[in-house]
């Protein structure tokens, strides 16, 4: 399992590691999404206080031709307040749920950030120069006196500090009854999906006053209430197709050209499940905490308590591939539900070659699968453990409590210590994870 | 929590091929045999290790039911993590159904002469009955197995007061549900101070008696409601996440005030002191300003029911006569 030189096998390095290294952690801080843009060249995060923070990868030196470009902050704002349901008289949270970059068409940058009930566009751009020269205003701002003008004079830009601002161009709100788990932006650039436990409404990007409703599943009876959306995403290149996954364990794909309401699906990708694995925990496992198109189209990704499974868009009856993430956890499934850990909601993604997936686990381990049947591998984002340019060194999970260089007992994982966010550079061999405050950022290392 | 090796409860309870699998971990799954050889050494060590199993369920439905009630916080709960949780609990019912450890109960009551689906009339037959012996027999056989009979032992004095004192102290319409006047009962009975050992109902003591009898209660209460009710509790918890449309009429004011009352419920008042918000009113603050024999309420809800049920008929002239 552990590399034996073989070049195509990939080998990771820690590249940088964000946020406070003390093990004070304020709850604020905690950080609960983390994305990629569409060009790689940032990296969003957001964390429970509702802020976000955006690193700028730097020019790649010239110094260094081997290593990429280091990430820096370029912008943090505050992206949503916390709340006050009136109504019901409960709090909702300002914790960003999600943020998805739109493509970039002109020089600002544009991405959707939500929380349990709001969604914002926020325009993301630079300003490095400013008008001088006012005939009216002194520089300070002071009307002049317009008797005292005696000449007249152009304007001209000078340059200035580079200023990153961000400014809120649209709030959708009032839309969503439930939590909002997933927001997807549409391959056509005009339209996104919002996600929440018991439905999925469409938006046009200019319009925050109507959202149609594609997808309902709330039961008329609330009692009867057995099935949630946990994850929900648009096809890439389809703009009519979309999936959501189900706190059942299923898949099911809809196409918006068959009707105005997609409740009934086009495909329903269900693996059926293995009697003699079953138990009073079944259920709650097979629960899809994330569902991912690969880049191509072909192929979707969706990742459950103790596996992930890449499906064929053409068969539904099962998955083309099942990776295993932690199976050593199946027998302390009592153990997790008691502490509610089994409820925890991993992500999963691609490599930029959907060659490889990658997904996070307990202990500040995540997982790497490479799909060409080489098994996975288990590494950890720890920076006292790893130093930059040094290839990170592969893990394995053992019973008991045994504690080796390389080796560590079930008894001994940390699960208060979990990577649930995950981006992979749509372009490149870097990959971004959030540990419980801090972000880690790894790079593929180049032979 | 260590994960036991465990045998289908139901090849050890000789029921019907319901393959149930153990279901705490993996296991080997045990076909119901013919040999009855086989059955006979077995089912002594099988008795034990189902019983294991029995307590370990016990323990999952009981943990499962203070996860929902938690769910009242301040934030508004996951509802993605309720429901899992709740279809987690319906299965355990289900299996219970299924091996029988519903069944018995029903059995007690009226001589098997009646269908499982009838656990409300069941129910009712407690409230009202003046047969002593009923009661009794109610608690010995929600112990499952068996090995619990002798902690549970129902005090026929006890039950004859509790049942006549139901009688006054209720002073609700008919309409209002029978789990009231359950509760009801639950709550005169806490007040006597001769039973100490034979609770009926949930008590603040910490004795395994009284756990016993909290779990048992629970699982009446949810065994109790037929299964259009089932998720009474279910509804409960899913219930905040809807707004309440005014009530109707009259009647149905009363019920919707009621609806939340569960005298499973009401152990857990200690953890969820202060949480409730002022609009919802907790089943304690209800038997607390109901219940002649208890003093001012111990939840700090300010406004006990009766005015509450005075301003909501109040509102309700008004709708009505406008």
């Amino acid at each position: 399992m552990e590399g034996d030189g073989g070049s195509e096998f990939r080998q990771w390095c820690l590249s940088q590691v964000k946020g406070a290294i003390d093990d004070d952690v304020t709850e604020a801080d905690i950080i609960s999404a983390v994305e990629f843009n569409h060009s790689g060249e940032l990296l969003a995060t957001g964390d429970r206080g509702g802020r976000i923070v955006i690193f700028q990868q730097e020019q790649e030196s010239k110094a260094l031709p081997q290593s990429r470009g280091e990430y820096n902050v370029y912008s943090t704002f505050q992206s949503h307040e916390p709340e006050f349901d009136y109504l019901k008289s409960l709090e909702i949270e300002e914790k960003i749920n999600k943020i998805r970059w739109l493509p970039q068409k002109n020089a600002a940058h544009f991405l959707l950030s939500t929380n349990d009930k709001t969604i914002k566009l926020w325009k993301i751009s630079e300003r490095d120069k400013r008008p001088e020269g006012y005939n009216l205003k002194e520089e300070d701002g002071r009307y002049k006196d317009p008797t005292s003008v005696t000449t007249l004079r152009v304007p001209v830009f000078q340059p200035m500090d580079l200023m990153v601002e961000a400014s809120p161009r649209r709030v959708y709100a009032n839309a969503h009854t439930y939590h909002i788990n997933s927001i997807s932006v549409n391959s056509d650039n005009e339209t996104y999906l919002s996600a929440d436990d018991l439905r999925i409404n469409l938006w046009h990007l200019d319009f925050t006053d109507r959202s149609f409703n594609i997808v309902d599943i709330k039961p008329t009876n609330m009692e009867e209430l057995t099935e949630v959306i946990t994850a929900s995403e648009f096809h890439p290149l389809q703009c009519n197709t979309f999936v959501y996954g189900s706190s059942k364990g299923s898949v099911r794909l809809c196409d918006m050209r068959a009707a105005a309401l997609c409740d009934r699906h086009s495909k329903l990708f269900e693996e059926p499940e293995d009697p003699s694995a079953r138990s009073f925990f079944s259920e709650i496992i097979s629960s899809v905490s994330d569902v991912k198109f690969s880049h191509s189209g072909r192929y979707m990704m969706t990742r459950d308590y103790l596996t992930v499974k890449i499906w064929d868009l053409n068969m539904e009856s099962r998955p083309v591939e099942t990776y295993q993430v932690h199976e050593y956890l199946r027998s302390k499934l009592c153990s997790l539900y008691e502490n509610d850990c089994i409820f925890d909601k991993f992500e999963c993604c691609w490599s930029q070659d959907d060659s490889e997936v990658m997904t996070g686990s307990y202990n500040n381990f995540f997982r790497m699968f490479g799909r060409d049947g080489q098994p996975g591998m288990t590494l950890e984002a720890s920076w006292e453990s790893s130093s930059p340019r040094c290839p990170l060194r592969p893990w394995r999970v053992c019973a008991g409590s045994r504690r080796n260089d390389d080796e560590i007992g079930v008894d001994c994982l940390d699960f208060s210590r979990k990577i649930l966010h995950t981006s992979w550079h749509p372009q490149d061999g870097i990959i971004a994870m959030a540990t419980i405050n801090n972000l880690y950022i790894f790079q593929e290392k180049l032979n | 929590m260590s994960a036991c090796t465990l045998v289908s409860v139901s090849t050890v309870l000789g029921c019907h091929s319901c393959s149930r699998i153990d279901m705490f971990s993996k296991g080997t799954k045990r076909k119901f045999s013919d040999d009855g050889d086989e059955m006979l050494d077995e089912s002594l060590a099988g008795a034990q290790v189902s019983s294991s199993y029995s307590l370990q369920r016990q323990s999952l439905l009981d943990m499962s039911l203070i996860k929902l009630q938690l769910c009242h916080m301040l934030v508004e709960p996951n509802l993605c993590r309720s429901v899992l949780i709740a279809n987690t609990v319906r299965q355990i019912q289900e299996e219970m159904t299924h091996d029988g450890s519903w069944q018995v109960v029903t059995e007690a009551f009226c001589g098997g002469s009646q269908s499982p689906s009838e656990r409300l009339v069941a129910t009712e037959v407690l409230c009202r009955s003046r047969e002593q012996d009923a009661e009794p027999k109610l608690f010995s056989v929600l112990s499952y197995e068996g090995c619990r009979e002798e902690e549970v032992v129902a005090d026929e004095t006890l039950c004859s007061v509790s049942v006549s004192d139901t009688a006054s102290n209720v002073c609700l319409s008919e309409s209002a549900r029978h789990c009231w006047e359950r509760d009801e009962l639950v709550d005169a009975d806490r007040d006597d101070e001769t039973c100490e050992s034979s609770r009926l109902g949930p008590g603040d003591d910490e004795d395994d008696d009284d756990e016993d009898d909290d779990d048992e209660d629970e699982e009446v209460d949810i065994d109790e409601e037929s299964p259009r009710d089932n998720p009474k509790t279910m509804g409960q918890v899913f219930g905040t996440f809807e707004i309440k449309n005014g009530t109707p009429g009259p009647d149905s004011a009363l019920e919707e005030l009621f609806s939340d009352v569960d005298a499973s419920y009401y152990d857990l008042d200690t953890m969820l002191t202060g949480i409730q918000s002022a609009p919802k009113m907790g089943p304690y603050d209800l038997l607390d300003s109901l219940a002649p024999s208890h003093g001012p309420p111990s939840i700090g809800s300010p406004s006990s029911c009766r005015s509450d049920l005075n301003e909501l008929d109040h509102i309700m002239e008004i709708i009505v006569g406008s």
